[in-house]
């Protein structure tokens, strides 16, 4: 087992690796490490969600790992397809609507929570999906994401983050780390970014979830996850651009360094990482890594996950780039809280129980009138 | 039964004035409530600061409620005033200049104090000091009286000295021969669950009717007999209120459910707070974080099926430009309600204006037309918001409705329609369809019917249907996206023939006047009692004047070309620098000649007429 690399720093978001440190190149198209998924009982399959279009993302795109995920997996959930709905804004990402054969907008820049609030809520039968960018989300349409978290409308989101501007052609975004040089940051951005997970905890969020485009088994778990859970269900997607922004997250995501960085959180299991020989333990409200090589500490003294703890997910989801400790991907938090559409279909309810359902001659006819002969 | 004179006359013009908190408001809606009753045909103009509770007293915490009312036709609040009601100076000095010489102002005596003249600015009493000789002045203790008469309540001295207004509406019935019993009524509804206030107001109301009665400041009173209106039931609206009315009726006809995305401002909020009342007519409302996310919503919903509608004023307008584009070109139902206030920015935010109207007509990206039509009267409003929906559904496309701030404050009797006489409103959505394999016969999401060049609403849930919109220009029929350069000149070209089509819905215009003559006035919006007072008068002198008004702004009437030709000359009033005058020197390429107000308050009959004794006199 490599211990963590002490040659190899943590780095802010974005950062380039060092030469020679990269991966082979995850190749055009779809990368070719997808796991063999069960199709189950359902007879579609994924060419039933496969649109005619021709896709048009950069050979190599991150983008393509989510499509494929996605695609294979909606003949798993037992939603009718004509009841499955994809909306988007505007980026690279939010071209993915195109390329599901089922109900899609792609609309404007930032706004596809607001289409799609107003959707689910008029239909709540609908099975909708908004697909976002981290500049669409986060820039543009900050304000409407974090309302979207509150109403805890009953949907999923598939946040794309790259880091960076793909569709402008490479401009620095709010996740992308202070310094970065881009077009219009010659002399490197000096805005800090945000930190997304905290940013949607903070919005009161009922589930939170991170996943990366190069574990596609595990980006599977997540989005049947965030499916699944009754309520928003947002994701956020580690996604490399490789012609902006490329290797923005290889230190998560590549092999070399993927054990001793990252770590998977999940629900009643110890933070353990790095192959068991690290776990991650509450000091006070800091989290600490500790060594299980040295006996000094055990699995026992790890930080056993609480998902529904709130709390816990504000500290877990401060390990943000951090030099010392692994940066975390899995399910922050889940929270069963009342949707948005169905306090609103039960408030209409209640009202039409107590005065009766409104008919047009009560409408004209209601209130004060006289007749004039 | 009286045994003081009775007086008649035909028509009337009465204003209640006072500070924002001192709800004058109330009084002149309830004075028009009773007004109403008695059969008299009404107008009305609310004007009220932007501050909810500006400093007491002060020229700029004014809230005035005008109307005129009358025996016979009455088209607009009225150009001077017969009654003002000044609750302290600073409502007199404001409200002076617009009561006719010789006319009645009835103070309250015991604001009239040096601490209200300082507030008012004003050196000496008005009172004492000639400035009112001119004028019948009434002076009574409204504040010592209200206190007397609520003496042994248990009410605190604030509540007590708000309650003025109902004496003051007392007497102000009691002067024009209202009837008590609306107010009453209101009262006993407004405060059921409040005993101590409810008698107390209703103590006061009746206190300042028999007041009228018994002083001795009063000779007679005046009557105004009831004005001779079309036969039916009737009820006292607002433009908000049928507005709201419109959409429900909307949704009741054609089986649509309303989904209404807004963002708090003055004046639409009020539309959201009729709206949200509605739950039991299955009507969504959504109060959203902001004007581009209440009409994002109103799309998702009308993709579903629904009927989106967003309604916000001028500065929320320009935040849902992007996104009503975004309805244009996914061709989606959806209608844009934007209550007019005085612009730019924030501008004046109470009063009134038209000066969006270029706005909603170009204030978007790229050669982007879409239907634009504008309610005329309160009650037009209705109307005008169900031939909204109507369009909006029938051509696959957003609707803008222009509704001028002081039409949606302001409330006439409204003889109320009969729900079989509603225009039909079918909605065909596209049918359940088996998808092919091989594509050939995939749905087809921009194949356009051939009359209304609609493309069809296919919503989520249809199985075979599925399809992508969106913002990036389509190819025709297909709905895949295209760059193609011929594609998107025959796309272009397609939505504004759409527009053009919607003159199927046009009906002739009336032409109130002269139906041919030296000069044709053609207006829009709620300069129409202004405008038809104004040709009234003008025709009396014996001028040959004519006057039209236009509901649908965006695609104009041909029809128009064939009555301008007929007159000489062609004046365009509006509450604006100039806008729908350009629209039709364009169109028309006539030498239009304008008269613009941009003061926050609507035209005065008088305005208009000394334009046209400018003109042809
Ligand atoms: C109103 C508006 N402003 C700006 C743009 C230009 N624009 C398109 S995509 C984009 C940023 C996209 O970034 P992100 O959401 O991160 O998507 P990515 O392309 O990286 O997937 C911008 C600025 C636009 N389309 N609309
Ligand atoms: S620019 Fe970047 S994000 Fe966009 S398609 Fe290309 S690789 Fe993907
Ligand atoms: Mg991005």
């Amino acid at each position: 087992m490599p211990p963590a690399d002490k040659a190899l720093p943590k780095m802010p978001p974005g950062m380039k690796k060092p030469a020679g440190k990269r991966p082979a190149e995850p190749g055009s198209g779809e990368p070719v490490s997808l796991p063999v998924i069960d199709e189950g009982p359902s007879k579609l399959t994924r060419a039933d969600f496969t649109s005619d279009q021709d896709v048009r993302w950069c050979p190599g795109c991150g983008d393509y790992v989510v499509l494929a995920t996605v695609q294979r997996l909606m003949p798993e959930f037992d939603v009718p397809k004509e009841n499955v709905v994809f909306i988007s804004g505007i980026g690279c990402s939010s071209r993915f609507p195109y390329y599901m054969k089922t109900y899609g907008m792609h609309s404007i820049h930032g706004r596809a929570p607001t289409i799609a609030t107003g959707l689910k809520a008029s239909r709540p039968e609908l099975d909708v999906w908004i697909v976002t960018g981290d500049g669409d989300s986060l820039s543009i349409g900050g304000n409407h994401i974090i309302h979207l978290m509150r109403r805890n409308v009953n949907l999923q989101i598939l946040m794309f983050n790259n880091q960076i501007y793909g569709l402008t052609k490479g401009q620095y975004s709010p996740t992308s780390e202070v310094g970065k040089i881009t077009k219009s940051t010659p002399f490197g951005s000096i805005d800090h970014p945000f930190n997304p997970i905290a940013l949607v905890l903070g919005a009161e969020a009922t589930f939170v979830a991170r996943t990366m485009d190069r574990d596609p088994k595990h980006m599977r778990e997540m989005i049947i996850e965030a499916h699944d859970h009754p309520g928003t269900g947002f994701l956020e997607i580690y996604q490399n651009c490789n012609i902006f922004n490329d290797g923005a997250f290889f230190e998560y995501t590549e092999k070399a360094t993927k054990a001793a960085s990252t770590v998977e959180i999940e629900h009643g299991k110890p933070l353990v990482y790095d192959n068991g020989n690290k776990g991650l333990r509450l000091d006070g409200f800091r989290i600490e890594s500790i060594d299980l090589t040295n006996g000094k500490w055990s699995v026992d003294d790890c930080l056993v996950y609480d998902e529904t703890n709130r709390d816990l997910a504000g500290i877990i989801c401060r390990v943000f780039w951090s030099k010392d400790l692994p940066q975390p991907f899995g399910v922050f938090y889940r929270e069963q809280r009342e949707t948005y559409e169905e306090t609103l279909h039960n408030q209409i309810e209640s009202v039409i129980k107590k005065v009766g359902k409104g008919t047009i001659e009560e409408l004209l006819h209601a209130g004060d009138t006289w007749l004039v002969e | 039964m009286s045994n003081k004179a009775v007086e008649t006359i035909s028509e009337a013009t009465v204003l209640f004035a006072g500070d924002s908190g001192d709800g004058m408001q109330v009084a002149g809606t309830q004075f028009t409530l009773a007004t109403a009753h008695a059969m008299n045909d009404l107008a009305t103009l609310p004007d009220f600061p932007a501050e909810i509770r500006a400093p007491a007293g002060t020229t700029y915490g004014v809230s005035g409620y005008q109307l005129k009312f009358g025996s016979t036709d009455v088209r607009t609040p009225g150009d001077e005033v017969d009654l003002l009601v000044a609750m302290n100076p600073a409502a007199l000095v404001v409200n002076l200049e617009r009561v006719r010489i010789g006319g009645t102002i009835l103070v309250n005596i015991n604001s009239f104090n040096q601490k209200g003249f300082k507030l008012a600015n004003i050196e000496s009493n008005p009172l004492e000091d000639g400035s009112l000789d001119k004028y019948r002045v009434i002076s009574v203790e409204l504040t010592r009286l209200t206190r007397e008469t609520l003496a042994d309540s248990d009410l605190t001295r604030k509540e007590i000295d708000r309650s003025k207004n109902m004496f003051a509406l007392g007497l102000a019935l009691w002067m024009y021969s209202r009837p008590i019993k609306p107010a009453e009524d209101w009262l006993s509804t407004k405060f059921e669950k409040n005993e101590p206030i409810k008698n107390a107001n209703l103590l006061l109301l009746r206190k300042g009717y028999h007041f009228g009665e018994t002083t001795e400041q009063f000779a007679f009173r005046y009557e105004v007999n009831p004005a001779d209106l079309s036969p039916g039931k009737y009820r006292a609206i607002q433009g908000i209120t049928a507005l709201a009315m419109g959409l429900v009726a909307a949704s009741q006809k054609s089986g649509l459910n309303i989904f209404y995305g807004s963002y708090p401002i003055t004046p639409a909020s009020d539309l959201l707070h009729a709206l949200s009342r509605y739950k039991n007519y299955g009507v969504i409302t959504m109060q959203t974080e902001d004007e581009i996310a209440a009409i994002g919503a109103a799309i998702g919903a009308s993709f579903g099926g629904n009927l989106g509608v967003t309604g916000t004023s001028g500065p929320g307008l320009a935040l849902k430009t992007e996104a009503a584009n975004l309805a244009l070109i996914a061709e989606l139902p959806l209608v844009i309600i934007n209550v007019m206030r005085g612009g730019p920015s924030t501008g004046l935010p109470t009063k009134t204006e038209q000066s969006d109207l270029l706005q909603a007509m170009y204030g978007r990206n790229g050669d982007s037309p879409l239907p634009v039509i504008a309610s005329s009267t309160p009650g037009d409003c209705f109307e005008t918001a169900y031939e909204a929906c109507r369009i909006a559904v029938k051509y696959m496309t957003p609707v803008i409705l222009l509704v001028d701030g002081y039409l949606a404050n302001g409330a006439q009797p409204w003889l109320i329609p009969e729900a079989d006489s509603l225009p039909d409103f079918d909605v065909k959505f596209a049918a359940r369809r088996k998808s092919s394999e091989n594509g050939e016969d995939a749905f087809l999401p921009y194949l356009r019917d051939e009359q209304t060049q609609a493309r069809p609403w296919a919503t989520p849930g249809t199985p075979g249907l599925e399809h992508r919109i969106g913002g990036l220009e389509k190819e025709n029929i297909s709905g895949n996206v295209s760059y193609e350069p011929d594609n998107h000149q025959l796309m272009t070209d397609l939505r504004a023939e759409k527009v053009e089509r919607v003159k199927a819905e046009h009906t002739p215009l009336k032409i109130f006047g002269e139906d041919s003559g030296d000069l044709l006035i053609i207006g829009w919006g709620s300069t129409k009692g202004s405008i038809e007072a104004a040709v009234a008068k003008a025709r009396n002198g014996g001028l040959s004047v004519g006057a039209v008004h236009l509901r649908f702004l965006n695609p104009l009437t041909d029809e128009l070309a064939e009555i301008a030709a007929r007159y000489k000359k062609w004046l365009v009033p509006e509450l604006n620098n100039g806008q729908l005058v350009k629209i039709l020197r364009d169109r028309f390429l006539l030498d239009m000649t304008a008269l613009n107000k941009v003061q926050g308050m609507p035209f005065r009959a008088s305005e208009i007429s000394e334009k046209i004794s400018e003109m042809i006199g």
